[in-house]
């Protein structure tokens, strides 16, 4: 028993890299906040539950978990046009990620973060979600284009 | 971004407070994918149905829809995608009168900036399709595909607000699929199989949509042996860019930028194989229960051609299950005066107008009508749905009739 609190010890060791991420797309105001990390895609459409505020689609890696106030890192935006409109009505009830950030991001979640007010970031030389422990605090700061993990508490 | 004289004008708000929104939602997005600066649009199309907009996007158009007649009004040809209902059938799919209310008061915002509510996604084959080179900014991932692909127009995603935007001012930020950089293929798929059902076709699509896998890759097929025709066309690309978010394919030999392979090929292409085994397994990973509660075509809107042949599987049945067929204002006319709407409803189906299935509250009906096992032959709406907590299942059109009569899916 002792051993294993020692091992996992030494992994949660390991694992935490303080460093500054580099995006090269950014958008909104800076934010800080506990990161949910997934190497998967997102539409706000096929991939959430908007009215409880979380990830509905069985396949999805973050399903049942709530995105609510939360920094979503993601590989990639998926699916449809509605997310356009769904981030800023999500925003109107509070059921609204903190933050996302993408691998690569296609125009329709820039055009929503834009419409409701979301900070972004995309655009990384390396995979994002490899980086990124999930639960990791991290701030994000459009002006500088920049993700800081700020504390990796990795659950 | 690099603005003329007319663009300053409107960001300073000389010329209103809704074009200077609309273009400053535009240099905002540009500057965020690096836009040097505006291309002129000729056409735009809007997708904005109420489940996405909910009270407060109704409330944000209202707003503009408000402001001084003549400031409010779109410059370019501006048309709709599918709504939300089909008033004259919304009781049949228990929608609540609050949604109804909302459709109401999009629609009439929408009239008063100047928009034609056209309802459809397949406004290629009903309304005015592009033509090759010409830039546009159209909503609907099904409508982008298409055009871009098959027609050679060029657009980028426009989402609801963008492409109303791009209404408002006539013009859009010039990145992406506007420019020539980013429409040489990134992955070459060869295959020796060329679907025969619009199953199969959208199954194909998927399959590719995964491979593809974001935005920015553009799949170059080659090995496909005939020419297809545009309802095959219509599934393959709203299943590519429903599975990969795709925007932009080439068939070697069919669509407009590739007549040779070399004419589209990027360098570095990822290469890959995918034929009827990979089809077979996308579409056996739907069919996880042999009962049905509902059968639905839609997804995109069904052609005239497409109407024909259901009503043609229609004739002499009598469904257990309700069937569905959505299509779109413009072709529901003549599905009437052909008889294709009397033969469906004969047999026990209904015809919708104008709508698209998962736009209409999908969640909810399911619940109003205990509907959760769903039979479809499209590739696009099997991905969405599951998300709406439906068990969807992918089948041909004929065994999808053919599960409405029994219940069961063969």
């Amino acid at each position: 028993m002792i051993a294993k609190a020692k091992a996992a010890s030494r992994v949660a060791t390991v694992r935490f890299h303080p460093r500054v991420l580099k995006a090269r797309h950014a958008m909104g105001d800076r934010v800080s906040g506990e990161a949910l990390v997934a190497k998967d895609g997102f539409s706000a459409r096929y991939d959430l539950d908007r009215i409880a505020g979380v990830f509905s689609r069985p396949a999805h890696k973050l399903a049942g978990q709530s995105y609510v106030g939360r920094i979503l890192v993601l590989d990639t935006s998926k699916g449809g046009v509605a997310s356009a409109w769904m981030l800023a009505e999500m925003r109107s009830r509070d059921k609204v990620p903190l933050a996302i950030v993408f691998n690569t991001v296609n125009p329709i979640l820039v055009q929503g973060a834009a419409l409701g007010g979301i900070a972004m970031l995309a655009g990384f030389d390396e995979d994002v979600t490899q980086l990124v422990p999930n639960g990791a605090t991290v701030e994000i700061d459009p002006q500088a284009k920049t993700l800081r993990i700020v504390a990796a508490t990795g659950r | 971004m690099r603005l003329n004289s007319e663009e300053k004008a409107m960001l300073a708000g000389e010329m209103g407070p809704v074009p200077k929104l609309a273009i400053g939602h535009q240099v905002q997005v540009g500057d965020f994918f690096g836009a040097r600066d505006f291309v002129p649009v000729t056409q735009a199309h809007i997708m904005a149905d109420t489940e996405s907009l909910g009270e407060h996007g109704v409330q944000w158009l209202e707003n503009l829809a408000a402001a001084k007649k003549g400031d409010r009004t779109v410059r370019i040809p501006t048309i709709t995608d599918p709504r939300g209902t089909d008033f004259s059938k919304a009781r049949e799919l228990k929608q609540a009168p609050w949604m109804l209310d909302l459709e109401r008061r999009a629609i009439d915002a929408f009239v008063k900036l100047g928009v034609s509510m056209t309802d459809t996604c397949i406004n290629y084959q009903t309304v005015l399709a592009a033509t090759r080179g010409e830039h546009v900014a159209f909503g609907d991932t099904g409508v982008v595909i298409y055009s871009n692909s098959v027609c050679g127009a060029r657009s980028n995603f426009e989402g609801g607000p963008s492409a109303l935007s791009a209404g408002l001012t006539g013009r859009t930020p010039r990145y992406g699929f506007h420019l020539d950089a980013h429409r040489r293929a990134t992955l070459h798929v060869r295959t020796r199989y060329t679907p025969g059902s619009l199953n199969d076709w959208g199954a194909l699509g998927g399959v590719i949509g995964r491979l593809a896998g974001n935005y920015w890759d553009v799949p170059v097929i080659e090995g496909i042996d005939r020419a297809p025709t545009s309802d095959e066309l219509k599934h393959f690309g709203a299943a590519m860019a429903s599975f990969g978010s795709v925007a932009l394919f080439h068939l070697v030999g069919i669509t407009p930028e590739a007549s040779r392979l070399a004419d589209v090929a990027g360098k570095g292409m990822r290469r890959h194989e995918v034929g009827r085994k990979e089809v077979k397994a996308l579409q056996q990973s739907y069919a996880v229960d042999a009962k049905v509660d509902v059968v639905v075509f839609s997804a995109p809107q069904l052609s005239i051609f497409e109407l024909r042949a259901l009503a043609e599987l229609c004739d002499g049945r009598r469904f257990k299950v309700p069937l569905l067929a959505v299509t779109s204002p413009q072709v529901k006319p003549d599905s009437d005066r052909f008889g294709y709407t009397r033969r469906i409803e004969a047999a026990g189906g209904t015809v919708f107008a104008g709508m698209c299935f998962y736009q209409s509250y999908a969640r909810e009906i399911a619940e109003a009508n205990g509907w959760k096992r769903l039979a479809t032959n499209s590739a696009k709406m099997v991905n969405i749905l599951g998300g709406y907590g439906y068990v969807p299942m992918l089948a041909s059109m004929e065994d999808c009739v053919e599960a409405a009569q029994t219940g069961r899916l063969a």
